[in-house]
């Protein structure tokens, strides 16, 4: 059995460690890219939501590398992501592949998690439950560790100060862990990197921008889709806050367990007063987060949608209400295969001109209001 | 004077039309349901819904705006589910606020939460909830409530009826004079108020009426059937929508009951993305009835739309005579 599954940002290295640990043979599809898209927009429906063409792109780009049996979370949503599976086996078996399907559901219960287990049993052939059980846990926990490294990037990257030091270590880095195998390695590496990123020149003193990222999970973590925002505005000193990761998305589904803490109940309090209530996909999220961004004094938000989410159209609706009650500026992008980069990264400067004119003006009239 | 509860005709107005409106009647309240849709809805509904929402979405806001100056009360609710284990759409459940916060000094809002996906339990709390905006009596509100689901029952036992007979029809007249001679038979299928609104569909049921064919839509299908025919679908299905469908192309597909199949989809809507998809694979894959996937969008002509409609039903009657040169000369 060769096992694989969608990109999702760095979900990756989690579920690559998950597999590692169970000694079950994996095949990373190759990093999101342009015949990824091609592929998988030629082969799905054609009004489908990108998230759902670019997992028909990995999966076919997997196969080429030999993959036979295929990951994927789904269950019931409102929303189409439970859909996802059916059609992707469709699809797949329509072009002739011989692929075996794996669709784990959320896990808000132990029952669930049990489920989840009997999967891993089930891919890794063993009946050692103690080992499946550790597998899972230490991916888990490569999951929290990689969204705190990253999250850790994003503060760094703004205030660099040789220009291009965090891009180049962390192109190393994603070397390294591509490389790497199994859990002890895999967290060996993590730490490193956060020492050596700890060690780079900043300038702690720069005035920052500070933007949150809201809205669909799919948009806002995979760089490919929103091309490299996170990245690109970290590069324009932007520090960015990821408002969804797969890390706090686990831990919501697991919080019902004693000792594993998440954000869900201040988000569900942020939104209440304008959606409260869970509509399908992130959009109860997009709503909560905004508010909080907007009560922490963040400079501005961006909202990430693919074309035709529901979810988010309906929170849409509500953001522009948000933008002008909590006086806090709002950028939405949609994103799909035909989103061309010259308009997009126009309208994010238009943005971040607004937001540092803004900051300028409100400076001032502190100093004025102070003399 | 009477309470004015306003009804948008719009999405699921077209499905429970007659539940809703007895009900407020029964209870004492005058209802008032918009006007059909027409230009000056369409374009309202536009300019104050989001960009990206589907059009009939758009088209609901529009249908607000027609009601919302001369109603005490607008009937919006959050319909999450209408069926155990099985959701609608995001947007519906999002509807309320897709409303409240798009229009600008609306009415009061009846917006209950509708939702059965784990049981119908409370079906009667649910009741009570719409119910009490108008009256404080529980009895009362149950019994306006039987009442227009009496009437309710009867509407779609009506709407059944009228085809009901001429299942399997088809099959069993095999290729024989009359039925070469007879009316060909299209199945509209789609959401019910894509179907249903003929501005937005651009007259499309009269179309295929004044071409001399007779109009089969998955409400003429006695639901205990398409809820079957679901169940023999290789997939998890857990939207009304796709089950209806999907079953309803099961369906069409075992009793070959109808000559043609039109799939009335809009541009932008999440559901047609996957269900239209499902539907044409099944209906391509598993049978050889004639099939036709029209998307409407908010430039849809009414040229290209008609001429469309010939060609299909030109074709299904082409398709017949070839059929029936080829068994009698072979
Ligand atoms: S939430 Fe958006 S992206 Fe996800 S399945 Fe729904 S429509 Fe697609
Ligand atoms: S089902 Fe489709 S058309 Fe209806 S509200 Fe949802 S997205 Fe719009």
């Amino acid at each position: 059995m060769k096992i694989t599954f969608p990109h999702m940002g760095n979900t990756y290295i989690a579920l690559k460690v998950v597999f590692e640990e169970l000694g079950v043979e994996v095949i990373v599809p190759p990093k999101c890219n342009k015949n990824t898209l091609e592929l998988g927009t030629l082969y799905s429906p054609e009004l489908m939501c990108i998230p759902f063409k670019i997992t028909v792109g990995n999966y076919l780009e997997s196969i080429k590398k030999g993959a036979d049996t295929m990951f994927m979370w789904g269950g019931r949503d409102v929303c189409r992501i439970g859909y996802y599976n059916t059609l992707q086996r469709d699809i797949l078996e329509n072009l002739g592949h011989d692929i075996k399907m794996l669709c784990v559901k959320p896990m808000k219960s132990i029952r669930e998690i049990e489920h989840f287990l009997e999967k891993l049993n089930f891919v890794s052939g063993t009946k050692n439950y103690l080992k499946i059980l550790k597998s899972f846990i230490q991916g888990l926990k490569t999951l929290c560790r990689i969204d705190e490294f990253d999250d850790l990037v994003i503060k760094i990257r703004a205030r660099e100060i040789n220009k291009g030091e965090v891009d180049r270590l962390y192109s190393n880095f994603k070397r390294d862990i591509n490389n790497g195998k199994g859990y002890r390695r895999t967290m060996e590496i993590i730490g490193q990197y956060k020492k050596k990123l700890l060690n780079l020149e900043i300038d702690n003193n720069k005035e920052v921008l500070r933007v949150g990222i809201v809205g669909e999970i799919y948009t806002v973590l995979e760089p490919f889709i929103n091309h490299y925002l996170i990245e690109r505005l970290g590069n324009m000193g932007v520090e960015v806050h990821r408002s969804v990761t797969s890390s706090e998305f686990i831990r919501e589904q697991l919080d019902f367990i004693p000792f594993i803490k998440s954000n869900k109940h201040d988000i569900h309090r942020a939104s209440e007063p304008y959606l409260d209530t869970e509509i399908g996909g992130h959009a109860r999220h997009t709503v909560g987060n905004t508010v909080i961004y907007s009560e922490k004094n963040f400079d501005g938000v961006i909202h990430l949608l693919p074309f035709t989410c529901m979810p988010e159209i309906v929170a849409q609706s509500i953001l522009t209400v948000i933008e002008k009650e909590k006086d806090i500026p709002i950028l939405k992008l949609v994103l799909d295969e035909m989103t061309g980069e010259t308009g997009y990264l126009t309208r994010i400067e238009a943005f971040l001109d607004l937001l540092i004119s803004r900051r300028e003006k409100k400076s001032y009239e502190k100093s004025i209001s102070w003399s | 004077m009477d309470i004015k509860v306003g009804i948008p005709r719009a999405l699921l107005y077209y499905e429970y039309y007659p539940l809703w409106i007895s009900f407020f009647k029964e209870l004492g309240a005058e209802v008032i349901v918009s006007q059909k849709t027409n230009k000056e809805i369409l374009y309202n509904g536009i300019i104050n819904t989001v960009d990206e929402a589907c059009i009939p979405v758009k088209i609901f806001h529009g249908h607000v705006m027609d009601l919302k100056d001369r109603v005490d009360y607008l009937f919006i609710p959050r319909i999450k589910s209408v069926f155990m284990n099985e959701y609608i759409c995001p947007k519906f459940s999002g509807l309320p606020e897709m409303i409240k916060y798009s229009i600008k000094n609306l009415p009061r809002v009846i917006d209950t939460e509708i939702n059965f996906f784990e049981s119908k339990e409370h079906l009667n709390d649910t009741i009570y909830r719409i119910g009490k905006y108008i009256s404080n009596d529980y009895g009362f509100i149950m019994s306006a409530y039987d009442k227009a689901h009496l009437e309710y029952k009867l509407h779609r036992k009506n709407i059944e009826q009228e085809k009901a007979p001429f299942v399997n029809e088809i099959k069993i007249l095999g290729k024989t004079k009359a039925n070469i001679g007879r009316k060909r038979r299209i199945m509209v299928m789609g959401h019910s108020y894509n179907t249903y609104d003929s501005y937005l569909n651009i007259n499309l049921l009269d179309k295929i009426k004044s071409n001399k064919a007779e109009i089969l839509t998955p409400e003429m299908i006695e639901e205990r059937y398409t809820i079957d025919y679901a169940k023999k679908f290789d997939g998890d299905i857990y939207w009304t929508f796709a089950r209806k469908l999907i079953g309803t192309a099961l369906y069409l597909i075992d009793t070959r009951s109808v000559d043609g199949i039109i799939y009335i989809s809009t541009f932008g809507c999440g559901i047609d993305s996957v269900v239209g998809d499902l539907v044409e694979k099944l209906i391509r894959r598993n049978s050889s009835i004639p099939f036709s996937l029209i998307t409407l969008d908010e430039h849809s002509g009414e040229a290209g739309i008609n001429t469309r409609i010939e060609a299909f039903i030109d074709m299904i009657r082409w398709r017949d005579v070839l059929e029936d040169n080829i068994s009698a000369h072979g």
